[in-house]
């Protein structure tokens, strides 16, 4: 039995979904995205820019819920997101 | 007399030559040095805050250039040798609290950085284009001296001689280095204390009463107190006579104005430093001054190898400027050729006192970078050909300005 | 940029139309936090909808000093320390125009001390942004008058022995009208402290305490940018009204952050409406 309750209203709440996008030629390593993302959609890559430094990849592009903190975060204007329209609540995810 | 042992760092360094003022102004006896970050002179203040406890010297950083100047001036005048680093901008910024300076007669040294200018201009990037701001950058009537040095070695040896010379003629002497000879890293020998030649201010040791802070010798220079010892001091930048009170509207007679213009050029033949070079005989002379005369030196080797006789005259000394050395060999030279990285400053001076005699072609630069030696080089070979004279200063084309104005 | 509602095409970051693209990438170093605030910045302009040809940012010398060149408004990079002056003189003859100064704590609180305290007298209607990482970044890390006792600079090579700047404090006593002070963490309070900033007529300041990755961090062995930015994470406490002078910021201590000013008083001309406009001659 699940210790979480269902709220009666879930039908109502609508979850935006974001698409991420990143220009990886701008990033600098800085790392804030990365560390602030509530969801933990983004992770270091191994792979590396022009630069030298390695930019973010999306691990888990599904929990992305548009709040767009890495957007505002980013010092180098390198990373944005999209709304991708929404999605229904359900609980877990 | 010789150095104190204990401030010199003697010893052979691989540093740049901001670093080697410091080091310069250490060695003379400098205990002070109030400062403001500018590019390309902070070097100098970092080295002199690393190494100034070691000597008993402070390092104040202070909150503009404005404050810095004025926290030097009285620093001097409490007794302290004292010194301030800055650039173009500071430059501007300190013009007024120089004067001042030189109206009390207070000594004090100013290393200039010069950078591209004007105003924010190109801060990592050489310029020399502040020579004569140096010279007439506040306002009224006074002389300052200004040197030239043209590699660390230089900068380390040149501010041992502007702290000296300010002790001696109790005036502002500004070390007018550039970008790419404090930026530039070479060898410095900082030689033992006993070689490195110091002197201080002639200080007054009569009674308290009879002390008369503007009261001069032959050298013109007065002898100096400093507050503390008793004499119940007045000081003012108000134009005073003798006892350093203002004087009054047609006190003309007492006021001792004309002292701080004469007492450099009267003395300007002990003051001039030169280097020269197969000037005997010569066609062309350049007159150079800081990088700008190691990159002349190629010009006038392969001008000398094509037949020209050239001769080289390096300013080390910019003010006072050498006006007889000039007007002398203007009578058997056919020209000279002034580079200078700036668009005619120098030159002009050169101009002026040749009254006529030889002509005078400037190589200009607009700045951040030195000149190509083979502009010198067809600058030279310019007026060795020219026989007729010019009417005024003529500026060479540079390879860079044809490619930008055609 | 609000998130849910003007973000569904587009072909760059949402702050692309207000930047100079042609100039992008900018110099400042990996982890600074001037980039993250001129987010915030830019954020704040398209919340208050404000008429961009009116709408000035002038400011002076350093590594925020920089963001006149890459924001796309009518930008002034003018002299060390005299950026409130220039923005003074602006406001004074054109009053139509909104005039934002966007610079640093040497720039503003050191060389341009003086201006700051008398525009926060005459109550000028300027918004600043001041920009705090509590050292001289862009001529190689020398010390500021906010650089907290006992931090390492290179113009502080054993440790700084001067008492800092409280800014909050300085800009209250000097008249101020609106002060408010956050980390470049607190990017939503942030950009909504700007947008009322913007609004109150009057002298207002917002302080933004930045991570400088290169060297306040770096010569104090605080780590990087993302370092500085988990210490303000667990080191800020936001308590609104404080009195500013507990406002200090003690080196590697707790930072209070919030708004703590927020007054009328008279203002010379050039306020735009409010309750001033009797103040008047």
């Amino acid at each position: 039995m699940s210790l979480v309750r269902t709220p009666y209203d879930i039908k109502k709440i609508k979850v935006p979904r974001g698409e991420v996008h990143i220009v990886k030629e701008r990033c600098k390593g800085c790392g804030f995205c990365i560390e602030y993302c509530p969801n933990g959609v983004l992770a270091l890559s191994d792979e590396y820019n022009e630069k030298g430094y390695h930019p973010p990849k999306v691990v888990s592009p599904e929990k992305c819920l548009s709040c767009a903190l890495c957007e505002v975060l980013c010092p180098d204007f390198a990373i944005w997101i999209t709304l991708q329209g929404e999605v229904e609540a359900k609980i877990g995810g | 007399m010789a150095a104190n042992p204990e401030d010199v760092f003697t010893g052979s360094y691989y540093i740049d030559g901001d670093v080697a003022s410091a080091y310069g102004a250490l060695a003379a006896g400098c205990k002070f040095l109030g400062g403001y970050p500018i590019t390309p002179s902070t070097e100098a203040a970092e080295a002199f805050a690393k190494r100034a406890p070691e000597v008993g010297a402070l390092f104040v950083q202070m909150e503009d250039e404005l404050g810095s100047i004025a926290a030097v001036l009285g620093a001097s005048w409490s007794g302290k040798k004292a010194l301030t680093i800055t650039s173009g901008p500071g430059f501007s910024l300190m013009m007024e609290n120089i004067g001042f300076g030189a109206a009390m007669e207070i000594p004090f040294v100013i290393i200039n950085v010069q950078r591209g200018g004007p105003s924010t201009g190109i801060p990592t990037r050489t310029g020399q284009a502040d020579l004569m701001q140096a010279r007439w950058g506040s306002h009224g009537d006074y002389e300052i001296i200004a040197l030239a040095p043209d590699s660390p070695q230089e900068c380390f040896d040149f501010t041992v001689k502007a702290f000296n010379l300010a002790e001696r003629y109790r005036v502002p002497v500004m070390l007018m280095a550039d970008e790419c000879v404090g930026h530039m890293t070479e060898k410095v020998v900082v030689p033992p204390a006993s070689e490195i030649e110091i002197e201080n201010r002639k200080t007054y040791s009569g009674s308290l009463q009879r002390y008369l802070p503007y009261k001069r010798d032959k050298s013109l220079v007065p002898l100096f107190a400093k507050p503390g010892d008793g004499h119940g001091l007045y000081i003012t930048g108000l134009t005073h006579d003798e006892r350093g009170h203002p004087i009054g509207d047609r006190d003309l007679r007492s006021s001792t104005a004309r002292f701080l213009v004469d007492k450099i050029r009267q003395n300007a033949s002990q003051i001039i430093e030169l280097e020269e070079d197969r000037l005997e005989g010569a066609d062309v002379v350049v007159v150079s001054f800081g990088i700008t005369s190691r990159v002349a030196l190629k010009a006038v080797e392969s001008a000398r190898r094509q037949g020209i006789k050239v001769g080289t005259l390096r300013l080390k000394t910019i003010w006072p400027f050498p006006e007889d050395k000039i007007a002398e060999l203007s009578t058997r030279v056919r020209g000279f050729v002034v580079p200078e990285i700036n668009y005619g400053q120098i030159a002009f001076e050169v101009d002026r006192c040749s009254h006529g005699n030889a002509n005078v072609i400037l190589v200009p630069h607009a700045g951040s970078s030195v000149h190509l030696p083979v502009d010198i080089l067809g600058a030279i070979k310019q007026v060795a050909k020219d026989t007729k004279p010019y009417a005024s200063v003529v500026s060479y084309k540079t390879h860079l300005e044809r490619q930008i104005f055609g | 940029m609000n998130t849910l509602e003007s973000m569904t095409k587009q072909d760059g970051h949402p702050i692309e139309p207000l930047l100079r693209m042609d100039r992008i990438p900018h110099i400042w170093c990996p982890g600074c936090g001037i980039g993250t605030t001129l987010n915030a910045f830019v954020a704040a302009v398209n919340k208050l909808d404000v008429d961009r040809d009116k709408l000035c940012v002038v400011s002076g010398i350093g590594c925020t000093g920089r963001v006149a060149g890459y924001i796309k408004l009518d930008s002034f990079h003018v002299l060390h320390g005299r950026a409130i002056p220039f923005a003074t003189g602006i406001k004074l003859s054109h009053p139509e125009l909104n005039v934002v100064v966007f610079s640093g704590d040497g720039d503003l609180v050191s060389i341009g001390g003086n201006h700051f305290l008398h525009a926060a007298r005459r109550n000028i209607n300027l918004t600043v942004i001041l920009v705090n990482n509590f050292i001289y970044a862009m001529t190689g890390g020398q010390v500021a008058p906010t650089t907290p006792v006992t931090a390492y600079t290179t113009t502080s090579p054993f440790g700084n022995f001067e008492p800092p700047s409280n800014i909050p404090q300085l800009a209250e006593a000097a008249g101020a009208v609106y002060v408010a002070r956050w980390t470049a963490l607190h990017i939503r309070r942030l950009t909504k402290s700007i947008v009322e900033a913007f609004r109150k007529p009057g002298f207002a300041v917002v302080e933004v305490v930045s991570p400088c990755s290169m060297y306040y961090s770096r010569l104090n062995r605080m780590g990087e940018g993302i370092d500085m930015m988990k210490f303000y994470h667990k080191n800020s406490v936001i308590k609104h009204g404080e009195p500013t002078e507990n406002l200090d910021i003690k080196f590697q201590k707790q930072i209070i952050v919030g708004k703590f000013v927020d007054r009328e008083r008279p203002a010379i001309l050039g306020s735009s409406g409010g309750p001033d406009a009797e103040a008047e001659p």
